[in-house]
């Protein structure tokens, strides 16, 4: 993005932000791990006939 | 000085009638309605449509061509305790939340109206024959073209010239996409494929055509005209935002209206950004939507780029500097702004330099982490109809299948709040005198609507109460009064009516 603007980024005025330094080794894997969960959550919870219900997903336009 | 930011949502949620041959949405969203109208309220109220006026055009005329949207006044309104609007809109529930005075707090009672929408799904569901089921969706479209709205309504200043609000909303409202977005598998712009857009930041961009207009549901526009400010006109507009969506993300829903809360108090002070227009606002507003990876820039109409990012970094540089002048009275407080702005500048920084930390926070990198894990794990395509179910089971409010209640997204309400609003009206706007006049006077209210209520107390003929100024008719203004009313005929009196 060479062409792309550079603008100044204001720095917040709160003391909390930049606070918190997350260890990310050790997030990389409890993230995958806690995915994989919600995953295998997902599959137990995901509708049976899903491209049945997709078809019959059919709304009228609104507002 | 910028007039108070109360503020609004108002969304139409997606109803499939399951098992049933004939399926007439506008029969199944009166089911619903009146599921939770009967089951869970003393009396309905029905809306008043005396002072309904939607096609009014901010901008001084009718065009000639536009489509002014139609009152059905015949379907299923009612109006609740805590001081929303729930009804039949087109072929949808619709709720609208009661006026609130900052944007924690409306963000408790869009938490509310989902609430309200799953009693209203498992009450109406007990009541159907075996095999059938209602089921309710929090989105805006549904994978075939046809959209249906999440509509914010912000009080502006009357005096403000409504061009110089078109103008300096448009690229907010291009930019902020990206941290309003809900999501989207695919496309549903003509002519565009899996290939081209397999996932989006938001389920709307799709379908605006136009830079700006009266219309909702055809050429849909970036800043709507509708010029109906349900309060003294000769003071306010009434800013109806169409180009939003309905957000899971509580932390979303907060931001977006903070956030937009804020930026048109700049606008009434004067002192938004001038710079930032887009050359080709609809173009760019689909573009930023299809760029995932936050990597474009748009040409501005001064000839510079800039990124979605850019301008909303020089949005919150104008905030910080409106607020060192004006505070944050009009959008709820030193905390809650304060608060905004913090939190603003945290989720720029965190698109700018590590977007998946949000996937607690922000619907459409929430699903883009659960999708693409699924796809990696099931080898599927973005075409798949696996994933457009998924992308529907996202919005889900049924509690056993939803998946956006499953992936631990931060809270900005607590369930306390929660349950407070669904049957308790705001206590600082003028809801609190609608909720608790239909909380106590239930037999002598005829109707209600935003700005007046009409009660009959009996020989006399109807009378109507007006309630034209939006900051009027708070607990602190007629707590003792209703308390020591134990009649609505007393009220009137009172009232001086």
């Amino acid at each position: 993005m060479a062409e792309r603007e550079q603008r100044r980024r204001p720095a917040s005025r709160s003391d909390e932000s930049d606070a918190e330094e997350i260890d990310a080794a050790n997030t990389g894997e409890e993230l995958k791990a806690e995915l994989d969960d919600l995953l295998d959550e997902i599959d137990g919870v995901l509708e049976s006939n899903a491209e049945e219900f997709v078809k019959n997903y059919v709304q009228k336009g609104g507002e | 000085m910028a007039v108070h930011k109360v503020l609004g949502i108002e969304t139409e949620f997606g109803i499939l009638h399951r098992n049933d041959g004939e399926s007439n949405p506008v029969a199944a969203s009166s089911m619903i309605i009146n599921a939770y109208v009967n089951g869970f309220l003393e009396r309905r109220i029905g809306w008043d449509f005396e002072d309904e006026h939607p096609g009014v055009d901010a901008r001084g005329f009718n065009e000639f061509d536009a489509l002014a949207p139609e009152i059905e006044t015949h379907l299923v309104n009612a109006v609740l305790t805590n001081g929303a609007r729930y009804y039949v809109d087109h072929a949808h529930p619709e709720l609208s939340t009661p006026e609130c005075t900052d944007a924690k707090q409306c963000t408790i009672y869009d938490r509310a109206a989902e609430e309200i929408l799953i009693r209203s799904m498992e009450k109406a569901n007990e009541l159907l024959p075996d095999g059938e089921e209602l089921v309710i969706h929090k989105n805006n479209s549904d994978g075939k073209g046809n959209s249906y709205g999440c509509h914010e309504n912000y009080l502006v200043d009357r005096a403000v010239p409504f061009g110089r609000i078109v103008q300096q909303i448009m690229p907010f409202f291009i930019s902020r996409q990206i941290f309003c977005g809900a999501g989207k598998v695919g496309s549903e712009a003509p002519g565009l494929t899996h290939a081209d857009v397999p996932f989006q930041i938001t389920q709307r961009a799709d379908f605006f055509e136009e830079e700006v207009g009266l219309e909702t549901t055809l050429k849909r526009p970036i800043v709507n005209t509708r010029d109906e400010p349900h309060a003294d006109s000769k003071k306010y507009r009434r800013l109806h935002v169409i180009v939003g969506d309905a957000n899971m993300s509580e932390v979303q829903t907060y931001l977006k209206l903070g956030t937009t809360a804020i930026v048109l108090a700049m606008i009434d002070d004067d002192m938004a950004p001038n710079d930032c227009a887009f050359e080709t606002p609809v173009k760019t507003l689909r573009e930023i939507s299809y760029d995932v990876d936050l990597e474009m820039s748009h040409r501005l109409l001064n000839g510079q780029r800039a990124s979605a990012l850019d301008v909303l970094w020089a949005y919150y540089a104008a905030a910080q500097l409106w607020s060192d002048r004006y505070g944050f009275e009009v959008v709820g407080g030193d905390d809650i702004g304060n608060d905004i702005l913090r939190q603003w500048h945290d989720v720029l920084s965190a698109l700018e330099s590590d977007p998946d930390s949000l996937t607690d926070s922000i619907d459409w990198i929430a699903k883009r982490r659960l999708y693409e894990g699924f796809q990696q794990r099931h080898n599927l395509e973005w075409s798949d109809p696996r994933m457009a179910a998924l992308d529907l089971q996202y919005h889900d409010l049924r509690p056993d299948k939803g998946l956006a209640r499953r992936i631990g997204l931060t809270r900005v309400s607590t369930d306390e709040q929660v349950d407070n609003a669904i049957g308790n009206p705001p206590p600082t706007t003028r809801a609190y005198f609608r909720g608790r006049c239909l909380e106590r006077y239930p037999d002598a209210i005829v109707a209600a609507n935003w700005d007046s209520m009409v009660f009959d107390v009996g020989s006399d003929p109807l009378r109507r109460v007006p309630m034209l100024e939006p900051l009027r008719g708070t607990e602190v203004h007629v707590a003792n009064l209703l308390d020591e009313c134990d009649n609505a005929a007393e009220l009137l009196r009172r009232l001086g009516t």
